[in-house]
């Protein structure tokens, strides 16, 4: 494998060597000095045509820890938003030398274009693909859930999966990257994966998923799910009738004070809140919820710089991760 | 330089069912028999060939006027007959739109002056394709163009008013409206087929539903106003379904389906290549295999093309942002003999009825799709069914590169065409074009 393009083909072991590599990073992270010399000489661009300011210094600081020259590509506002093609953009990476690129863009498969063309031969990354995919959000999510899971159990997270773990996913699953991917890579690692959605935000074809649906979040957290994941949900989603107003949205759907409460109530002294970010507070979670305890959107956002150098340290030093390069991501003539 | 026009096409199958000689003299078939003499006429060996008679598009855009980068009457004329046709309907969303005399007579006058096949310019049903007020039917029709087919496609005539006044208004010159089946509010943004894969893929839905309740309505109202409807690239199997129900009521529907949703599926969008993006989309595969019984049974009636070329920028894209449409004049026949005749569904003379007779039928092209017997005027195609090859587009003739069956082996070759008693294609390359093309007027 030569790209990350998806959680959706990533297999298990590819998953956990990821992982697994990523609290070797974790470890730098903590040290004073947090730099290792790995990628020296490599250049990692970040070309975003979407403003995403997280994930982009999350990257950042990644290839900077591991010594790559990194250039910052803001497509938007660019010669890109004056009709320059994905092509054009991406042949000129190429002449640059990219070694690798970090991609987010609003259109799905996008990533996946640019690995599978012949319009440049550098690692691609997927930082989000319209409505497809964030593999690496995915990614950090499952680090984040596996070491709170091998705590539980009073083993080292290092090699293992989340077997037996429920964790259940809340809120505009049609229309998330994130919720995609963290179905297919939670379920590769074992976790029993429930959705929970209004109908209407739910894509035609997810009962062939490999997870649970419910339209009840009250059921949902009755049934002790170990971690609860709330996705982002914009409010003018509403306009286009996918749900009547925001307030109702929030009562069946939100992570209110009463849910919150809910869970210690139901004795669920160790499930954990998580949330990509940025949060809707008062949508789609309330204040209480979001800086208690059980919350890990810190702990999400720190894990993610070490998945991330996991995976550009992966795919860049060659032949640490070359052995399944597989033919399904053979280049395709682009005539 | 004087061309033959006397051929002895030698030894050929008619239909792929009995084995005549033709000879074809001064544009007509002069006599269909064996051991016919061969003094005085150029001979075509068709030994192994099928006969058939020349092709009819029911669906083609030749982007001219306006996308002449896309493809001009010249070159998406030359592909016609490289794929066996000797007819095509132009679509009318070229730019400006096909919605007046004026603009219907250039598109034919170019199709004459190329002299590659007869171009039968569609009419559009509205003013700029705007789905607002009725484009002047009557005049495209006493035009010389004599224009039969009206359609929007591209785009549905969505309006139900709209629909209606449509239908009715052509009655008056034996018209038929072409119908592009597509609600719109039900598909802003679609970008394939709703189901299982775009789930995945996370690409806005196009629901079998926005087709089908589309072509139910003008079923219905098709039937009420006693009117003649035609319904473009059928796609899904709840369409058949309805369709297969007002043919058994006797509404006078008539619907046709593409090479590309005989055969592909929306797997191929796992790709996110937009060479596979095309509108209505490719469906499931229990789809394309209710349209392959559906054209046997008769049930969908022709096979268009919606031969759709696009510059390589409008593919070489993101998907969302591609264009939609694939080129097909150039593999139909191949396609049609893959899927339909290889398959055990159809026989050539199934293919002949699909792909000729009753396409002239449903646009009124008086002297196409006619049988292969003395007297009638000499538009055949030679097919020869052992032939594989596999699709290059950069060698077509279409400006298009847009193919999905690109290095693909395709069973069948067209080994000639004759329009109007002059072989456009010989040896399965292009010959010239009728020698009345220059003067206008191939007929
Ligand atoms: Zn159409």
């Amino acid at each position: 494998m030569r790209h990350l393009l998806s959680t959706h083909d990533l297999s298990r072991a590819d998953a956990i060597r990821i992982l697994d590599t990523a609290e070797e990073m974790s470890a730098v992270n903590d040290r004073e000095v947090k730099k290792l010399p790995a990628l020296r000489g490599r250049t990692v661009v970040n070309l975003f045509f979407e403003d995403s300011t997280r994930t982009r210094i999350s990257f950042e600081a990644a290839a900077k820890r591991l010594s790559a020259d990194v250039i910052n590509f803001a497509a938007k506002g660019s010669s890109v938003s004056k009709g320059e093609s994905l092509k054009d953009t991406a042949q000129t990476l190429e002449a640059i030398g990219a070694d690798a690129v970090v991609i987010r863009h609003p259109a799905s498969g996008a990533a996946q274009r640019l690995a599978t063309t012949d319009w440049i031969s550098a690692a691609v990354v997927n930082a989000g693909d319209g409505t497809h995919e964030h593999p690496t959000q995915a990614l950090l999510d499952a680090f984040t859930l596996r070491r709170h899971w091998a705590k539980l159990a009073g083993t080292p997270s290092g090699g293992t999966d989340l077997a037996g773990a429920k964790v259940t996913i809340v809120g505009d699953v049609l229309h998330s990257r994130v919720a995609r991917s963290n179905v297919w890579l939670l379920t590769t690692l074992g976790a029993q994966v429930t959705l929970v959605a209004p109908p209407t935000l739910l894509p035609i074809g997810v009962e062939h998923w490999p997870c649970t649906v419910a339209y009840d979040f009250d059921e949902a957290i009755d049934a002790k799910p170990d971690a609860i994941m709330m996705l982002r949900v914009q409010a003018e989603r509403m306009n286009a009738s996918y749900f009547p107003s925001t307030g109702e949205y929030s009562r069946r759907w939100g992570l209110g004070d009463e849910r919150f409460a809910r869970l210690a109530e139901l004795g669920l002294a160790d499930t954990v809140i998580l949330h990509p970010g940025p949060m809707v507070r008062g949508l789609e979670i309330s204040s209480t919820a979001a800086d208690s305890a059980r919350s890990q959107v810190l702990r999400q956002v720190a894990n993610g710089v070490s998945v991330r150098m996991a995976v550009l340290y992966l795919l860049l030093s060659s032949g640490l991760y070359a052995q399944d390069a597989t033919a399904a991501h053979a280049k395709e003539s682009a005539s | 330089m004087t061309e033959p026009t006397r051929f002895l096409l030698s030894g050929a199958s008619l239909y792929g069912e009995r084995t005549a000689d033709i000879l074809v003299a001064d544009g007509r078939i002069a006599e269909v028999g064996t051991g016919l003499d061969a003094s005085g006429a150029s001979v075509v060996d068709a030994d192994g060939l099928v006969a058939l008679p020349g092709l009819v598009d029911v669906h083609t855009h030749l982007r001219e006027p306006g996308r002449e980068d896309a493809e001009t009457v010249e070159t998406g004329t030359r592909a016609a007959a490289l794929g066996g046709y000797t007819a095509v309907h132009a679509m009318a969303n070229s730019n400006p739109v096909a919605d007046t005399a004026g603009v219907v007579e250039q598109v034919q006058t170019l199709g004459r002056r190329a002299g590659w096949a007869e171009v039968r310019p569609v009419g559009a049903v509205t003013v700029g394709l705007a789905g607002e007020q009725l484009a002047e039917l009557g005049a495209m029709a006493d035009s010389a163009a004599a224009v039969r087919m009206f359609s929007d496609d591209g785009i549905c005539v969505h309006d139900p008013v709209l629909m209606r006044r449509a239908l009715e208004y052509v009655k008056a010159f034996d018209g038929v409206v072409a119908q592009h089946a597509q609600e719109p509010r039900l598909t802003a943004g679609a970008q394939m087929n709703e189901g299982i894969v775009s789930a995945v893929l996370g690409l806005p839905g196009w629901p079998a539903v926005a087709e089908e309740s589309i072509i139910a309505r003008d079923v219905l109202l098709a039937a009420h106003v006693g009117s003649r409807l035609h319904v473009c690239h059928v796609s899904t199997a709840g369409s058949v379904e309805i369709i297969r129900w007002a043919k058994a009521r006797g509404i006078d529907v008539t619907a046709e389906v593409t090479p590309h949703h005989l055969w592909l599926t929306d797997e191929l969008a796992r790709t996110y290549n937009p060479v596979y993006k095309v509108n209505p989309p490719l469906r499931t595969d229990d789809d394309v295999q209710a349209l392959r019984a559906a054209l046997a049974d008769g049930t969908i009636d022709v096979v268009g093309t919606d031969h759709a070329p696009h510059p390589s920028e409008h593919k070489e894209c993101e998907w969302a942002q591609a264009a939609m449409g694939m080129t097909g004049l150039e593999t139909a026949l191949s396609v049609v003999q893959h899927t339909m005749v290889e398959s055990g569904l159809m026989t050539w003379r199934d293919v002949a009825r699909t792909m000729s007779e009753v396409p002239a039928r449903i646009g009124r092209v008086a002297d196409q799709g006619r049988p292969i017997a003395a007297g009638e005027p000499a538009h055949l195609t030679l097919v020869d069914p052992a032939a594989r090859w596999t699709v290059d587009p950069a060698v077509q003739a279409t400006k298009g590169r847009n193919s999905p069956f690109a290095g693909r082996e395709l069973p069948g070759r067209v080994v000639a065409t004759f329009y109007a008693g002059h072989p456009t294609v010989l040896d399965g390359a292009l010959n010239t074009p009728h020698p009345a093309a220059e003067s206008a007027g191939a007929r």
